[in-house]
């Protein structure tokens, strides 16, 4: 169906946000992915998240590396700026961006093949220098665009479409979240819309690098039994930590839940992560736990999704270089050049 | 033997093992000559490696200020027993030794023609102090106080340049030892030797207002008066000095006052495919922005170079030159990089090269590329190399016009948004082949586009149409083409009588050259020349290569790079374009340069 233009006209009775847009003005072009794609729920969250969040679109930065995941950032968010970059090197290109304005917000899109693959580098020095983002994976285990090889987060002995065994060790994205200091990561399923919402809300919120890897099965080269990126393994393996709802800040506080049952988690904005265990002895607030519980669960072969750390005051990389509050984009010669009067003087001190 | 007699005009070079703070003292010696205000260029021959390799220091002493290597040696200082043999070796008949004679050397190990000066450097150290690392150190300081004597440098311009150096800064401990060193020294020549010897300095006025300094420390601080405000870099010889001399006046210059923080950001990169990825962010988001590199760091971002180009975002590349191929010759100079970055990447691609010719140009140059960078919406490669980047050189002093604004190139606002000026991203509206952009977070609901390494539709969108690949194609032909006009212009020097030989030359080439030329044309060998200080070539070039019949392109590569992009830019007759090659990774000299053309003019004529 992508040949035919998406209308512009909307109903006028279309629900408006707190900023005044309807949910229609987070959409982009229509998506030339497969039908069934999970990566087309994956840009229906996102798109449903900003409206919910009450972002202006125009105020979101969207960048992405090169694969079919990459490819949606087209297909959200139509009035925000978007960059394709180049295979693998979106984390780079964020960060400059990050550095250039901190007044926007930072959402990466990324694949298996994009980030643990030929960007495994810059994925995890992106997510060690804790640049403020909210990067998604849209894991499936597979490159799409080439029709169907597997990608380095593909489990040992799973089974391609032509029958063969992937023999190597998959990489594990939010293991090498957690341990090199993303300050909220996630692991989610593109099948799950009610879990991965509020979990990107959450990300687009949080003061720091914000990691969420989303299951997200291929519909045309990694959803035959044997892949354990299909639909009905990752349903019938999903064992969720935790439900959690954002609230936004300022907003009162209704649903009544029994002691013990939730943890409230306020963010650096006053946004609360409000969570519902569904494991009483799991901590999100705990990175050491969090890294062993999952080798515990991956080990039986169970996907854990739901948020799995968080550091509800987490800084980012402009607060270690100390930059300054206005954004560098924005400076001028007034307050960036030293002057002729200060090169007189190192002339002097070169004589 | 006829001893080599010269005032102000001769080549020092030192001899020593590197990390044993030989660099300082010479420095130190450079500089008291120059403020005896005859102009020196000193130049380090240095190894990848930190300690106890050779490395060496050559000093051009040369009133008339020819900056180049002139090649030849006629005083060796030699301090390293490793290279002795060579050293010596490498002294002119008729030149001077000065070495430390605390162990007696066979006379096989010197030569008879060559005045040989005997200083018990290790001795009179050894003497004085009991630290040893103080008798490392000062050993230097007391070789520099002999030599002072022997060539007849006043004690008072030391004074001078130690007190500058120690005096008010709480160093004033170094100071007196350092004084005490360098008596040490020029007495032990004032008691036991005759001084000073055929070659010496003597009182001049020809360093003027002129300041030294290296063209790395120029470049970083042309970026920070360009207005960059985000570097990201890796580590590579011999460019990292760049990066660092940023942040180093940066912290000077770019700290808010009130607040404490930082107009300025700077990232270590994890390699060079992130520095340049995270400049192409920036580019795209409105900051200026570079990264410095060498050889193998432009071989790494090729890839994100094209991206640049084709999605039309500001890059500033600094691109310090080495020895190539692979890891080639890291501490070594070359200007073998061109054909790598004049059309870096995949597929028909062409960029924007500067070449300063010395650190002055390097400071102009740097600044100038962040304007070009934005203006061209393109990458803009700052073509320097070891021997500008990586050695102190006189030159013309820095110069900031107040008044100037950065110019910041076709970038629309909010305002003209919101006036309703029509925007198409990929569209040439202006003739020149630059399309309008806007930043991310400009507007609600306008001018928003996205951006791409695939072809697209004036409008920025997607299409693999023949036809809108073709327009962004020619398109971009024709913003080169305006580059032209923008890049810093063709130098011309016309020879004294009506020639139809040229030369050509660019970059570190430029000192070696004028001196070179001046000798060429004292012996009747006429050529008018042609600096070239960027590519893309105006017409200018087209026209002078056409005034001539027959031109010499000297370059410091093996492939005579710069005369295959002539070839193939201008469609010049290769016949025409005689290389002049120097790529052995020391600095050309004027000596090459002379004999080489002249023998080639010559034997054209008989």
């Amino acid at each position: 169906m992508t040949y035919i233009a998406k209308p512009k006209m909307h109903h006028p009775t279309l629900q408006t946000n707190k900023v005044g847009y309807t949910r229609r003005d987070y959409e982009g072009r229509i998506s030339t992915l497969c039908a069934g794609c999970g990566h087309d729920s994956i840009s229906a969250a996102v798109i449903q998240a900003c409206w919910e969040l009450d972002i202006e679109p125009h105020r979101v930065a969207k960048l992405s590396g090169i694969g079919c995941s990459s490819k949606t950032t087209d297909y959200f968010l139509g009035a925000s700026h978007g960059f394709n970059t180049v295979h693998g090197r979106m984390p780079s290109v964020l960060t400059g961006a990050n550095l250039a304005n901190r007044d926007l917000l930072y959402l990466g899109v990324s694949g298996d093949g994009d980030s643990a693959s030929i960007g495994l580098g810059q994925f995890a020095n992106a997510m060690r220098r804790c640049v403020r983002m909210a990067y998604i994976v849209e894991n499936n285990g597979v490159y799409g665009l080439t029709k169907g090889q597997f990608s380095a987060t593909a489990d040992r002995g799973a089974k391609n479409k032509k029958g063969f065994v992937n023999n190597d060790n998959p990489i594990d994205l939010v293991g090498i979240a957690l341990q090199l200091g993303a300050t909220y990561v996630a692991r989610s399923f593109s099948g799950d819309k009610a879990q991965l919402i509020p979990l990107i809300k959450g990300a687009m919120a949080h003061g720091g690098a914000a990691f969420i890897d989303v299951i997200s099965p291929c519909v045309t080269f990694n959803n035959h039994g044997g892949s354990t990126k299909s639909y009905d393994y990752v349903r019938a393996h999903n064992e969720a930590v935790s439900r959690i709802d954002f609230i936004t800040p300022g907003s009162e506080i209704t649903a009544e839940y029994a002691p013990g049952e939730v943890v409230d988690v306020q963010q650096h904005d006053g946004s609360v992560l409000r969570l519902r265990k569904l494991h009483e002895d799991y901590d999100p607030t705990d990175r050491d736990a969090a890294m062993s519980y999952m080798h515990a669960h991956a080990a039986r072969g169970e996907v854990v999704t739901g948020l799995l750390y968080l550091d509800a005051l987490a800084t980012d990389l402009h607060t270690s270089l100390n930059t300054c509050e206005q954004p560098l984009n924005t400076m001028g010669a007034q307050l960036l050049c030293p002057g002729s009067q200060a090169l007189d003087k190192i002339n002097d001190a070169l004589r | 033997m006829k001893r080599i007699a010269a005032i102000n005009d001769f080549v020092i070079k030192f001899a020593n093992v590197n990390g044993s703070g030989s660099a300082s003292a010479n420095e130190l010696f450079a500089k008291a000559v120059m403020r005896m205000g005859v102009p020196v260029s000193p130049r380090n021959i240095f190894p990848s490696n930190i300690q106890g390799m050779p490395t060496w220091y050559e000093a051009r002493v040369c009133e008339k200020g020819y900056h180049g290597r002139r090649g030849g040696v006629d005083m060796m200082v030699a301090m390293n027993p490793q290279t002795w043999d060579t050293d010596i070796a490498e002294i002119s008949p008729g030149g001077y030794l000065l070495y430390d004679s605390t162990r007696p050397l066979p006379a096989s190990r010197f030569r008879d023609d060559v005045l040989t000066i005997g200083v018990p450097l290790t001795d009179i150290a050894n003497n004085a102090y009991t630290d040893p690392r103080q008798r490392q150190l000062f050993k230097n300081i007391i070789y520099v106080g002999a030599l002072s004597v022997l060539l007849d440098v006043d004690a008072e311009v030391f004074d001078r340049l130690f007190a500058e150096q120690y005096k008010g800064k709480g160093k004033e401990r170094l100071l007196e030892s350092n004084v005490q060193a360098l008596h040490l020294g020029r007495d032990y020549v004032k008691q036991h030797l005759q001084a000073p010897l055929g070659i010496r300095v003597q009182r001049a006025d020809n360093v003027g207002d002129q300041i030294f300094t290296d063209g790395n420390s120029a470049a970083a601080l042309g970026l920070v008066y360009g207005g960059a405000t985000v570097a990201a870099w890796y580590p590579i010889t011999p460019s990292t000095s760049i990066p660092e001399m940023f942040a180093k006046y940066c912290e000077k210059f770019r700290v808010d006052p009130d607040s404490g923080q930082h107009r300025f950001a700077i990232v270590q990169a994890e390699d060079e495919l992130a520095s340049i990825g995270m400049v192409v962010g920036a580019g795209w988001n409105g900051a200026r922005a570079f990264t410095a590199t060498s050889g193998p760091g432009i071989s790494l971002m090729t890839e994100f170079i094209g991206l640049a180009y084709f999605a039309e975002i500001p890059v500033t590349i600094v691109n310090v030159q080495r020895g190539g191929p692979s890891t080639g010759m890291p501490t070594k100079t070359q200007q073998s990089d061109l054909l790598a970055c004049a059309y870096a990447s995949h597929g028909d691609t062409k960029h924007v090269l500067l070449f300063p010719q010395d650190p002055h140009e390097c400071f102009t140059h740097s600044a100038a590329a962040l304007d070009l960078a934005e203006r061209l919406q393109t990458p803009i490669f700052v073509m320097t190399d070891l021997d500008i980047g990586m050695n102190q050189r006189l030159c013309k002093p820095f110069v900031w016009d107040d008044s100037k604004e950065y110019d910041r190139g076709k970038v629309m606002n909010a305002e003209e948004l919101e006036a309703g000026k029509s925007f198409g991203r990929y569209k040439d509206v202006d003739g020149d082949g630059i399309p309008w952009r806007t930043l991310p977070g400009t507007h609600p609901t306008k001018g928003a586009f996205f951006s791409r390494g695939t072809s697209r539709n004036p409008q920025a969108m997607y299409s693999e149409a023949g036809p809108d690949y073709i327009y962004n194609m020619e398109r971009l032909l024709r913003k080169f083409k305006t580059a032209e006009d923008l890049v810093p212009q063709p130098i011309f020097r016309k020879a004294s009588a009506p020639t139809k030989l040229g030369v050509i030359y660019y970059g570190s080439t430029t000192p070696a050259m004028r001196e070179a030329l001046d000798v060429l044309e004292r012996n009747g060998d006429h050529l008018d020349a042609m600096r070239l200080c960027a590519f893309p070539f105006p017409d200018s070039v087209r026209k002078f290569i056409a005034e001539h019949d027959k031109l010499f392109v000297v370059e410091q590569n093996r492939d005579a790079q710069m005369r295959t992009m002539l070839i193939n830019e201008l469609e010049i007759d290769p016949a025409k374009l005689v290389r002049v090659l120097h790529y052995d990774g020391t600095p050309i000299t004027a000596r090459f340069i002379i004999s080489t053309i002249h023998d080639c003019v010559h034997k054209e004529v008989a």
